[in-house]
């Protein structure tokens, strides 16, 4: 293996913003697009459209991102040392998968301190899913001396279209790994930038308050009429999108509106997390609203291969 | 002769697959050699988490060549037939011979297959081996159509003789065969040449790469034995963790650690389960506490601080799991003390089945039938119930939300928290059992009522709501709760008659679902169906009961001859009858009884359907005309006198014992009387005779239905 020259490595981080960076750059260096995050309540980085819907069709991607990522039912106030309600993802989607991607993916650890000649790397097998995204893929958990540090995950399919050609993901739980790599036994004294800055910021003095208030609001302040209302609405609206003609009268162009009809698959997503939170799905019923998002995101997928972006390229299509 | 050695190197191959994978490869690989007409020594296959391997020994260099004829038309036959001939075998018809064959000439063709070099064959077989490879679950991966368990990187294939090592050419989807492989990812990843197997595998070594499975086990094993002897502690084996260690690494080193104090308060099984599916680390016990105070991790390096690192990550990662279990127990425990309510409350919104209700609902019926059965256990109904009450609230606890697999092992701690009886707290435990054929059969009285309801009721839940298993699909398990019962009862001489049971709990279930499954809407009606469906499912428990004895060795028709008989829905009793029938027909009186039954139950039965008679009025002694008449009217009696006492107390042994010695004296008066006799009275009373050798040894069992 080449010992990975372009990036610094060895040292470790000093804040959980200094990981972020380190991650971002390497990536960029490796010549993926620095994407933002999604501006939208998401379960997780594989929701944002960069993943999903671009992982469809036979259009080569490149993309890294940190995606803010909710988990209503996790929520802890703000007391338990791992677990959060609000906490960040890191998501690299290559399509097609490079052959060398596990050599990427070590050389992203060691950019981040990670020695590997010092710890215990292994690929666990982990088959992925997402009943929600109606997707599967399979690959492993990557432990470090035991912890699950990273997802590494071959598409195969999504929004129930094959995977042609595969994208391989790579999800890191910023978190978790950032408090292994710095030796932090409790989120929330992590330092989040420099602890040598004129005002250093903990983990804690940034979310304490609000992984207090957001847990209240998941678990007892959210209204459930309005949750059951706004479900609703986001699939209906998601459906009426979807089946607006494909000419736009105004311009004269074909105009899929498969992103805007995505965001309300989004949206279902994470109202039903909340109203999950707040114990009022049943487990028969469970079932029920995760198909419906799931039809949502299939319908997305369909309407998104219609589109100049999630089309097959010309030369990959039968005659 | 060449050796063959093929390496199919890939990305991380799930432990678990890995047996399966080694047998395949062999097979698929030997069986095509051998269909292309090759010869070879021997075979081995071997794995690690990044390679699969096989090499052959002595392989023929080339296949032989093979001559076949093939006979074609007649010469006379049209052109179109002959062309036809010619393009089937490649030949030109110069190359045809003609030949007589019965009435006319006919082209014959000798078509040669030269032998082909062995090269040739293995890049065919192997090539199609890995594209017809049978893995659990496969995927693509790049832009390729190629599917494997993860990415396949390289492959290695060479036939290697005193002369030296040469590539099997091939490719593969883009992926050339070579002479190349590498060595552990991150002690020894760069690339290297191999001429041999046994070149390959010391080469191996030197990468730090063990190939065989079973030397990584051994290598774990000792390495944690020894560990753990240091620590003055005992590994607790675990031959499954084991193997799947032993396919979780290239270079397996364990390394040994101690539970923090704060934990070692903590259950025994909790900890053992949290390490075990947590972290896949084997527990180590101190034997002189009992308690498992130490953890081996297997690390698949050597790292210059002699895994300090990685012991220290482990042991935090361990620290973070076992907080949250003590959290849990802790927890769990203040609930268990304050007498469980609060998770009994909490059944009351847990769905166990759609259409059976709730967990509580479920729980209150199990209660009812455990008191209805605790009698015929031995048990005390007013504790068989509350043990049943008890038994499933830890389904709520925390620790077996995190740890569904401890469910019945939490049941008992926190019966014991909350001041129960060992009898009770044990028939959480224990309720759950047998689950598998291994599996130990509860004994104590309380447990066996209680396991027995909750099977009993699973069962009769589905059949009310028609949710049979079908083929191979049993999605709630319900051939092993049967099987379940079985046993319970047999292993615990339970007399019980099952039909009343079963009719009566399927009747109890009134749900809409299970009415409608009967096609009834009627609220109450499920009584005009529940006798039909109980003997459907005491059917089924015939069927796994077949099975049971079966493997027991009793035979399928010895076991239909005695569920033919009334009270067969009491399995204790029915295989009682059983194994004493087929101890019975391993005899000689037994065997030939038999055979003098099946006669005197033909006879009769064709004279009663000749004549429209039932010859059961009782025969006379007085009109015995011969010896061995008078001798069977003697042997009867003296068999009934036996027998009648004997099945009154069940004891079948005994009462088949004297039936078989009825063999002689039925033999001889077979062969010296004439049952058809001119005389009528003479016929009836004989008749009548057979009627009573009928009605002794039908008691028993139906011999009707016993083959031979």
């Amino acid at each position: 293996m080449s010992q990975d020259s372009t990036n610094p490595g060895s040292t470790v981080p000093k804040s959980f913003q200094e990981i972020i960076l380190r991650l971002q750059n390497y990536w960029a260096d490796k010549g993926c697009a620095v994407l933002q995050p999604y501006d939208m309540e998401v379960g997780a980085g594989t929701f944002h459209p960069a993943t999903t819907l671009r992982s469809l069709g036979s259009k080569p991607w490149a993309a890294a991102y940190v995606q803010p990522s909710r988990r209503p039912t996790d929520g802890r106030y703000g007391e338990n040392p791992n677990r959060l309600q609000h906490y960040y993802q890191y998501q690299v989607i290559i399509k097609p998968s490079p052959p060398n991607l596990q050599e990427l993916y070590l050389g992203s650890l060691r950019a981040i301190g990670i020695d590997l000649g010092l710890h215990d790397i292994r690929f666990v097998e982990d088959d992925w899913e997402s009943p929600t995204l109606g997707a599967w893929g399979l690959g492993w958990e990557v432990w470090c001396d035991g912890m699950e540090v990273s997802q590494f995950t071959y598409f195969q399919q999504v929004g129930g279209h094959d995977c042609k050609p595969v994208s391989g993901e790579l999800t890191y739980g910023l978190e978790r790994l950032a408090m292994y790599v710095m030796n932090v036994s409790h989120v929330m004294d992590m330092p989040f930038n420099n602890p040598d800055a004129p005002i250093p910021l903990t983990y804690g003095d940034i979310f304490r308050q609000t992984e207090e208030e957001y847990s209240r609001h998941n678990f007892d302040g959210a209204t459930t009429e309005m949750l059951f209302r706004h479900f609703e609405d986001a699939e209906a609206e998601c459906q009426r999108l979807l089946d607006f003609p494909p000419a736009d009268p105004k311009t004269g162009k074909t105009i899929i509106m498969a992103h805007p009809a995505y965001d309300q698959t989004i949206k279902a997503s994470h109202l039903f997390n909340l109203l999950d939170a707040r114990g009022v799905i049943s487990v028969t019923e469970r079932q029920a609203y995760i198909g419906r998002v799931r039809a949502l995101a299939k319908k997305c997928a369909d309407a998104f291969r219609q589109t100049e972006a999630g089309r097959d390229a010309a030369e990959a299509v039968p005659a | 002769m060449p050796d063959l050695l093929i390496e199919l190197f890939s990305e991380e191959i799930p432990a678990r697959m890995q047996a399966g994978a080694r047998e395949a490869l062999k097979k698929l690989v030997t069986d095509g050699l051998v269909e292309a007409g090759l010869t070879y020594g021997g075979a081995g296959a071997f794995s690690t988490p990044r390679r699969l391997t096989l090499a052959i020994e002595d392989l023929s260099a080339a296949s032989r060549p093979v001559s076949e004829e093939r006979k074609g038309p007649r010469t006379d036959a049209p052109q179109a037939a002959l062309d036809g001939f010619l393009r089937s075998t490649g030949l030109s018809i110069d190359q045809l011979e003609k030949r007589a064959d019965k009435k006319a000439e006919v082209w014959f063709a000798v078509v040669k297959k030269p032998g082909r070099p062995a090269s040739d064959i293995v890049a065919e077989v192997l090539e199609s081996a890995i594209r017809t490879f049978p893995w659990p679950k496969s995927m693509r991966w790049g832009s390729g159509t190629l599917k494997w368990v993860r990415p396949l990187q390289s492959i290695l294939c060479i036939l290697s003789d005193e002369s030296g090592a040469s590539v099997v050419p091939l490719d593969v989807d883009g992926i050339p065969s070579g002479e190349t492989t590498r060595g552990h990812r991150f002690m020894a990843p760069d690339s290297f040449t191999v001429t041999s197997f046994e070149d390959y595998a010391a080469r191996l070594r030197r990468a730090k790469v063990m190939l065989d499975q079973a030397e990584r086990e051994q290598a774990i094993a000792h390495g944690a034995k020894n560990l753990a002897f240091a620590a003055g502690l005992d590994v607790v084996e675990d031959k499954g963790l084991l193997t799947e260690i032993a396919g979780l690494v290239e270079w397996p080193v364990p390394l040994l650690g101690r539970i923090p104090e704060a934990f070692l308060g903590l259950p025994a099984e909790v900890l053992q389960t949290s390490m075990k599916e947590h972290q896949k680390f084997f527990s180590a016990r101190n034997p002189k506490t009992g308690r498992i105070e130490g953890f081996i991790t297997v690390a698949n390096i050597e790292t210059p601080d002699d895994g300090a690192t990685i012991l220290a990550g482990n042991l935090k990662v361990l620290t973070a799991r076992l907080s949250d279990a003590r959290f849990f127990w802790e927890n769990d425990l203040r609930v268990a003390k304050a007498g469980m309510s609060e998770w009994a409350e909490g059944l009351t919104h847990v769905t166990f089945q759609s259409k059976l209700g709730s967990q509580s609902e479920r729980i209150a019926r199990i209660a009812a039938l455990a008191r209805e059965i605790a009698p015929l256990v031995g048990a005390d109904p007013d504790q068989a119930e509350h043990a049943a009450r008890l038994a499933k609230l830890d389904l709520r606890s925390a620790m077996v939300g995190e740890f569904p697999e401890l469910q019945g092992v939490m049941g008992r701690y926190y019966a014991l928290a909350a001041g129960e009886s060992e009898a009770v707290a044990n028939a959480a435990r224990d309720h759950y059992s047998p689950l598998g054929p291994s599996d130990a059969v509860p004994t104590e009285p309380v447990s066996v009522a209680v396991a027995l309801a909750d099977k009993l009721d699973t069962l009769t839940g589905f059949w009310a709501i028609d949710e049979k298993p079908t083929g191979s699909k049993d999605p709630f398990a319900l051939r092993r709760a049967a099987l379940g019962v079985i046993r319970l009862v047999l292993g615990n001489g339970v007399g019980l008659k099952l039909l009343p049971i079963l009719s009566g709990r399927i009747a109890a279930i009134r749900t809409p679902a299970a009415l409608e499954a009967h096609n009834l809407n009627a609220p109450g009606d499920s009584n005009s169906y529940a006798p039909q469906v109980a003997s459907d499912l005491l059917a089924f428990f015939h069927d796994r009961l077949k099975v049971f004895l079966k493997d027991q060795g009793i035979r399928h028709d010895v076991i239909d001859a005695c569920l033919a008989m009334p009270g067969n829905d009491d399995l204790t009793l029915l295989v009682k009858r059983a194994t004493a029938l087929a101890e019975t027909l391993k005899s000689d009186d037994g065997k030939n009884l038999l055979q003098g039954y099946k006669r005197a139950n033909n006879i009769l039965t064709q004279a009663e359907a000749k004549d429209g008679v039932e010859y059961s009025f009782g025969p006379d002694p007085k009109l015995a005309e011969t010896e061995e008449e008078r001798a069977l009217f003697q042997a009867l009696d003296q068999a009934e006198a036996k027998i009648t006492p004997a099945m009154a107390k069940e004891d079948f042994a005994t009462a088949m014992q004297a039936m078989a010695e009825l063999r002689a004296p039925i033999d001889a008066f077979f062969t010296a009387v004439q049952i058809n006799a001119e005389n009528q009275i003479i016929r009836r009373n004989r008749l009548n005779l057979l009627h009573r050798i009928r009605a002794i040894c039908s008691g028993t069992a139906d011999l009707t239905k016993v083959e031979g």
